[in-house]
């Protein structure tokens, strides 16, 4: 936790110092090009910016604390940048869930097979599937698959979360998962046929870094004495695949799942871009080109700390996964 | 925590520092393999590269492209920044002059010719590579060498501010570092990739340099007293650029597969006279559904040299790695 706390820290002053190395300082930065002479000198004051940097400093975080991080002024003009924020989230959310879902559900028992038949068909192709998967740029991917299955063959909708004919109740903010709940099962059916496209195309870069780190970590394993053991006592395949060898070849994987959360964030950025998907993605790279900081600004907090928060969770995890861990905490 | 992704870096900075003969056997140092007997790391690794077909496929693409980049402005038919054919060009029926006499690819959305283009295009991608990955290996060296030849507060510091940009997902780092220049040029996209790159390299070196200063012969040379300088430049950081190299080649892919990405969302220079890969992909996305060739030519081209840079990084980790030799 003390980790997490110094993280938040640092991070704070890095982003204070960011915001006033902005080209023209934060009175541009915030009010863009709109602003006068006098609305400039206001805000200035109003800012504080005559006073010492540290009471500055201080300032600045105490407004972040209390969720202030200014008005948008490119992406939806006059909007609190937190509101808007709030507002994208879970389309970010949905997706890279879904994404991660997809990745693993397919990456994790074809690892495993391609460790199983080492050098053979699947695992050759596995392999030079993933070195590829990682050198195609995501965004061409989307629109390579936007352009085929969306635009020439017309089998899945363009972009979007949701087609414009269908009026349905929000609950959570997940469009699919509202469907469920509401049972408005159309609706539902519709925001999943909107929804896969986007999440094959995010889950791209997961699937190949979990497809390898799968496959290396079940062949390390299958190595290891206690499985020659289990197969020499009779055990059947089954019970040693999933109790002596995806068990003890899952910790590498969980890590790397952890990690990927990052490069799921920078992924989304592309493909909500490509699919006109409406989230914190899409909203940091209208903001970018809008010169929106105040967008720019609380998309990279809340980036860094959804980082921080699920390798957190992934450390955690390793005391369910691993009982070495479990015990070694109890003696500590 | 942030740890994760620096604990990642770290454990392969110890694997690869440590190395094979580093490791002691049931025997104690003595059980070598008979194989490896007197054989250097480097050596034995560069045995098992060169029978490796996936390092030599690598080897073989990059080296086309150097070539290539070259060789580019001697094959190249036109200048690649005169709008030739712009009367063919009409914006408003989506139209691009097609392949003809003199220009086998066409022309692009201003009427360029497309052929002298993806080839001088070799040049400014492998110069984004080479600057980036040379900038952030810079950086990440004089942090790292900081962090692992000091230790104590100095350690903590650095390490401390490394590990928050780790947190933050790499292309919203580049965004907001490019977010700070006033005007965007083709090498505020370099910078943006590369300074992504310099926590990631200060992370891996400094963890190596970590595991060598543990080392017999880093021991000796205390004892010898030789002084702090000349242990850590002569003794702790030339047996711990091994990693950073692999990782360098790992950047190289990296690099190219960034550039294209923050010229998408519209960072780097609006004039794309001397042509880049990336722009050319980035800039092509308002055609993509009317002449998707425009994008699928550099992008096809940047996809196979990413391919080669990560081939043979990858091969070369392998080959670095003790556990792969069985």
């Amino acid at each position: 936790m003390l980790q997490l706390a110094l993280v938040v820290v640092v991070l704070s002053v890095l982003i204070f110092g960011w915001l006033r190395m902005l080209p023209g300082g934060p009175v541009s930065a915030l009010l863009g090009d709109r602003g006068t002479a006098e609305s400039r000198a206001e805000l200035t004051e109003a800012l504080g910016l005559n006073d010492p940097i540290f009471v500055q400093y201080f300032a600045f975080l105490g407004r972040a604390i209390t969720g202030d991080f200014g008005t948008s002024t490119g992406v939806s003009p006059g909007k609190p940048a937190m509101e808007l924020f709030l507002e994208r989230f879970p389309a970010t959310l949905e997706l890279s869930i879904a994404a991660i879902l997809l990745a693993l559900i397919f990456a994790i028992p074809l690892g495993y097979l391609a460790a199983r038949r080492r050098g053979g068909w699947l695992d050759n192709a596995g392999v030079v599937g993933s070195m590829i998967g990682i050198s195609i740029p995501i965004f061409f991917l989307a629109f390579l698959l936007k352009y085929f299955l969306s635009i020439k063959l017309g089998w899945l909708p363009t972009g979007g979360r949701q087609s414009p004919d269908i009026d349905a109740t929000r609950i959570t903010g997940f469009f699919v998962l509202d469907g469920v709940l509401t049972r408005e099962w159309d609706a539902a059916w519709d925001a999943l046929r909107h929804l896969l496209l986007p999440a094959v195309a995010l889950a791209s870069i997961p699937f190949a870094v979990i497809f390898r780190i799968t496959r290396a970590s079940v062949l390390d394993v299958l190595d290891e004495d206690y499985v020659r053991t289990a197969r020499s006592k009779g055990l059947t395949r089954r019970i040693i695949r999933d109790r002596h060898i995806l068990r003890n070849a899952m910790l590498p994987v969980v890590t790397t799942v952890g990690l990927q959360t990052g490069a799921l964030l920078s992924g989304a950025v592309l493909t909500e871009t490509v699919f006109s998907w409406q989230g914190i993605g899409q909203a940091l790279a209208i903001g970018f080109e809008r010169k929106d900081f105040a967008v720019l600004q609380v998309v990279i907090i809340a980036a860094a700390m959804a980082y921080v928060l699920v390798n957190l969770i992934v450390d955690l995890s390793y005391a369910v996964i691993d009982p070495r861990i479990r015990s070694a905490q109890k003696v500590s | 925590m942030t740890s994760s992704r620096a604990a990642k870096i770290d454990r392969l900075a110890s694997v690869a520092a440590r190395g094979p003969e580093l490791e002691p056997g049931p025997e104690g140092s003595g059980s070598r393999n008979a194989t490896d007997a007197g054989v250097s790391l480097a050596a034995s690794a560069w045995r098992r590269l060169r029978r490796n077909p996936v390092f030599l496929v690598g080897a073989v693409v990059i080296g086309l492209f150097v070539l290539l980049a070259l060789l580019a402005p001697l094959i190249a038919p036109h200048d690649p920044a005169l709008r030739l054919l712009d009367d063919q060009v009409s914006r408003a029926r989506n139209e691009i002059p097609p392949p003809q006499d003199g220009h086998p690819l066409g022309g692009d959305q201003f009427g360029r010719d497309l052929f002298s283009r993806m080839l001088l295009g070799s040049q400014q991608t492998l110069l984004v590579a080479v600057l980036a990955t040379v900038i952030g290996l810079g950086g990440g060296l004089v942090l790292g060498t900081l962090a692992g030849a000091f230790g104590g507060w100095v350690d903590s510091l650095v390490m401390r501010i490394v590990d928050v940009l780790l947190s933050i997902p790499s292309l919203l780092l580049a965004v907001s570092i490019g977010a700070l220049f006033a005007d965007q040029t083709q090498f505020t996209v370099i910078l943006a990739v590369a300074i992504v790159q310099i926590p990631i390299f200060a992370r891996l070196l400094r963890g190596t340099m970590l595991s060598v200063r543990q080392s017999d012969h880093v021991l000796a040379a205390k004892a010898l007293g030789v002084k702090r300088g000349a242990i850590v430049f002569r003794h702790i950081l030339p047996n711990s650029l091994g990693p950073v190299i692999v990782q360098s080649t790992l950047v190289l892919a990296i690099a190219v597969l960034d550039a294209a990405a923050l010229s998408f969302l519209g960072l780097g220079a609006a004039d794309d006279a001397i042509p880049e890969w990336g722009q050319m992909l980035g800039n092509a996305q308002d055609y993509f559904d009317n002449q998707p060739h425009l994008a699928f030519l550099p992008a096809v081209c940047i996809i196979v040299v990413a391919l080669g840079f990560t081939l043979v990084g990858e091969s070369m980790r392998e080959a670095l790695d003790p556990r792969q030799r069985r």
